[in-house]
């Protein structure tokens, strides 16, 4: 008797542990094989950026002059730049770059574009007309060159790229954030907090802002592979990482002259922002169908 | 309409002015001395002061934004630090260069993308749908600065086939008259000329117009897929009209509307990837010109190429919009 509702009850508690928005929307994740897909390459990716100093067969700053322009061998898997250094160890130390880059220059534009998002959507009147005004400006400016007028005005550095990426797509949020308050604002449920006496802070904090976190999600993903083209780019144009940092922009950039003689030096690095870059494109288009169904398209 | 048209445009004059101000502050905003950043820190005061002066620099940051717009109502862009020539004369072939640049790309990601989104909806679910689609999510990922290097090793450099960089041949020069060269070719009656034109724009242009290519198929493909399972288009099918028929005219007129959107935001977009490809490919159009002038620390090239960019932009969203709403009489401005 005993051992049977014992039974029963971890049923239940199990069957409680399924069901939930965040577990129903993993389960819809994993069905979409080309989500999982993307989730696969970025997972390779982190791992690759995590264990580069265990797994690199040397520094990536060890120049061998006597190994210039070498191809791909046993030796060097993906042959040896101008400097003779080891591009595959080159490449792994290139995913820290790249991926931190993206990682924190979208938790930065989701930070700033949320505040003011929220300042704009719920506050309305004269703080939503100037904070809209300034997301209208920044967004009539391509966004590359936009950053290309930060770095300018800041100087060439990875760290400065980072910051112009984050403040060219801090808009984009802003606007994700602020139409989505909008449309909570007059949900019963706000007037109803509202009624009971709530504090705008407490009920940003515990309603409206948990209820904005989807699209947020969603659009930081995809936003993420924005962010590492738009750093590559930065680094190609010489305006982001500096050497010998092995960024994969900047060694496009360094390797270019060499395409014919050595295009191994020009190949894996473009392969591999392409790959990170679609491996986030695919989950953020997963993300999108399972989380919020409505964004599509 | 028409006041619909005035309310859109009087929302561009606070982002105009903003786009200036933001311009305007890109010399302001260098850490330090403007004049030791632009001239190096060996310069001598004298020359520094002599900048200053001939920048305004010198004067209350109100007077020098009042200067500067009064300058710019005129069509007075600046002058370039490295070769003092008045920037608005010295931008106009280079502007030119981008244009045809950017026109040949939209050509080629439209014609492409729209007819690629097509038969992929009417073919749904078939290999060509599939591959199609896959191209597509792989151009949306593609670096285009990476992919112009690929064309170049493979298309100049291995096959031979086209040229790899320039927007002509140099030892036989286009004559100059619009300095949009695939015109200017066909107005000097010079056929041969036109070809090698043609021939050095298709490789940038691929380049270019890749992601708005794969952005505008995916569009295309599921805008249609939408329309192609309303009733009117089962009545035009029950009516017996071909299927070419009812794909080309009656389901693709309905599922254009989103695509033109696209295809506008995109060619805004186009502008700035410019910067890139003609990097690259030695295009010499406005964004080899700001990133030369980058390089060359010459700041009102970079302040007056980065607003004449943005201006576009801005004009090009404009007239999307006012299409849309020509298009579709339900969009009222709110």
């Amino acid at each position: 008797m005993s051992q049977a509702s014992l039974n029963v009850n971890s049923e239940a508690a199990s069957a409680e542990k399924v069901s939930g928005p965040w577990r129903d929307a993993w389960k819809a994740f994993r069905r979409n094989k080309t989500a999982m897909l993307g989730l696969g390459i970025i997972v390779f990716f982190i791992l690759i950026a995590l264990l580069a100093p265990f797994i690199a067969p040397y520094d990536y700053k060890e120049q061998v002059l006597m190994d210039r322009l070498k191809a791909p061998s046993a030796a060097h898997w993906f042959g040896t730049d101008d400097l003779g250094r080891d591009m595959f160890t080159r490449i792994l130390y290139g995913a820290r770059i790249s991926l931190w880059v993206g990682f924190f220059s979208v938790i930065g534009s989701i930070i700033v574009g949320t505040l003011l998002g929220v300042l704009a959507g719920y506050y309305g009147r004269w703080i939503d007309m100037l904070i809209s005004r300034l997301f209208d400006i920044l967004l009539a400016f391509p966004s590359i060159l936009l950053a290309i007028a930060i770095v300018a005005i800041l100087g060439p550095s990875l760290q400065n790229a980072l910051y112009a990426i984050a403040i060219v797509n801090i808009p984009t949020y802003g606007r994700l954030v602020r139409a989505k308050v909008l449309s909570l604002k007059s949900e019963e449920y706000i007037t109803a907090a509202r009624a009971i006496g709530m504090k705008n802070t407490r009920i940003l904090l515990t309603h409206i802002l948990p209820n904005s976190l989807t699209p947020i999600i969603v659009q930081g993903t995809l936003g993420i592979a924005t962010a590492i083209i738009e750093a590559a780019a930065l680094g190609f144009l010489g305006l982001g990482a500096q050497p010998p940092e092995p960024e994969w922009g900047k060694m496009l950039s360094d390797s270019r002259q060499f395409i014919q003689k050595a295009p191994w030096t020009v190949v894996f690095p473009g392969l591999s922002i392409m790959l990170t870059v679609l491996g986030f494109n695919l989950m953020g288009d997963g993300l999108r169908d399972v989380l919020d169904p409505r964004m599509k398209n | 309409m028409s006041s619909y048209l005035l309310k859109r445009v009087m929302v561009l004059i606070p982002v105009l002015i903003g786009m200036t101000i933001i311009v305007f502050s890109i010399i302001h905003a260098i850490p330090g001395d403007p004049a030791e950043t632009i001239l190096g820190q060996k310069a001598t005061e004298q020359s520094k002061q002599a900048l200053r002066e001939q920048l305004g620099l010198d004067k209350p940051w109100i007077n020098q934004y009042v200067d500067y717009m009064g300058d710019l109502l005129k069509g007075d862009l600046g002058t370039s630090i490295r070769t003092k020539t008045p920037i608005a004369k010295e931008i106009v072939p280079y502007l030119a260069a981008t244009l045809e640049l950017t026109a040949a790309a939209m050509l080629f990601a439209t014609f492409v993308g729209v007819n690629a989104g097509i038969l992929s909806a009417w073919k749904q679910n078939s290999w060509f749908d599939y591959t199609a689609m896959i191209i597509a999510l792989i151009g949306v990922s593609m670096p285009i600065f990476w992919l112009g290097l690929m064309e170049q090793l493979v298309f100049a450099l291995k096959l031979h086939w086209l040229p790899s960089i320039g927007r002509m041949n140099q030892r036989d020069p286009v004559e100059s008259i619009t300095n949009l060269y695939v015109i200017d070719s066909i107005l000097a009656g010079r056929w041969d000329q036109l070809w090698t034109v043609i021939k050095h724009l298709i490789l940038p242009s691929i380049a270019l117009g890749t992601i708005p290519m794969a952005i505008i198929a995916r569009m295309t493909r599921s805008s249609m897929l939408e329309v192609m399972n309303s009733d009117y288009i089962r009545t035009a099918k029950a009516k017996g009209l071909s299927q070419f028929l009812v794909v080309y005219k009656h389901a693709l007129k309905n599922s254009l509307i989103p695509v033109l959107t696209v295809v506008g935001l995109q060619t805004g977009a186009l502008l700035g990837g410019a910067v890139l490809t003609e990097t690259i490919f030695a295009w010499p159009g406005v964004g080899r010109y700001i990133f030369e002038a980058i390089s060359s620390r010459d700041y009102p090239v970079i302040q007056s190429g980065i607003l004449i960019i943005a201006f576009i932009f801005v004009i090009i969203n404009l007239l999307v919009d006012l299409l849309y709403a020509a298009i579709d009489q339900r969009i009222q401005y709110k």
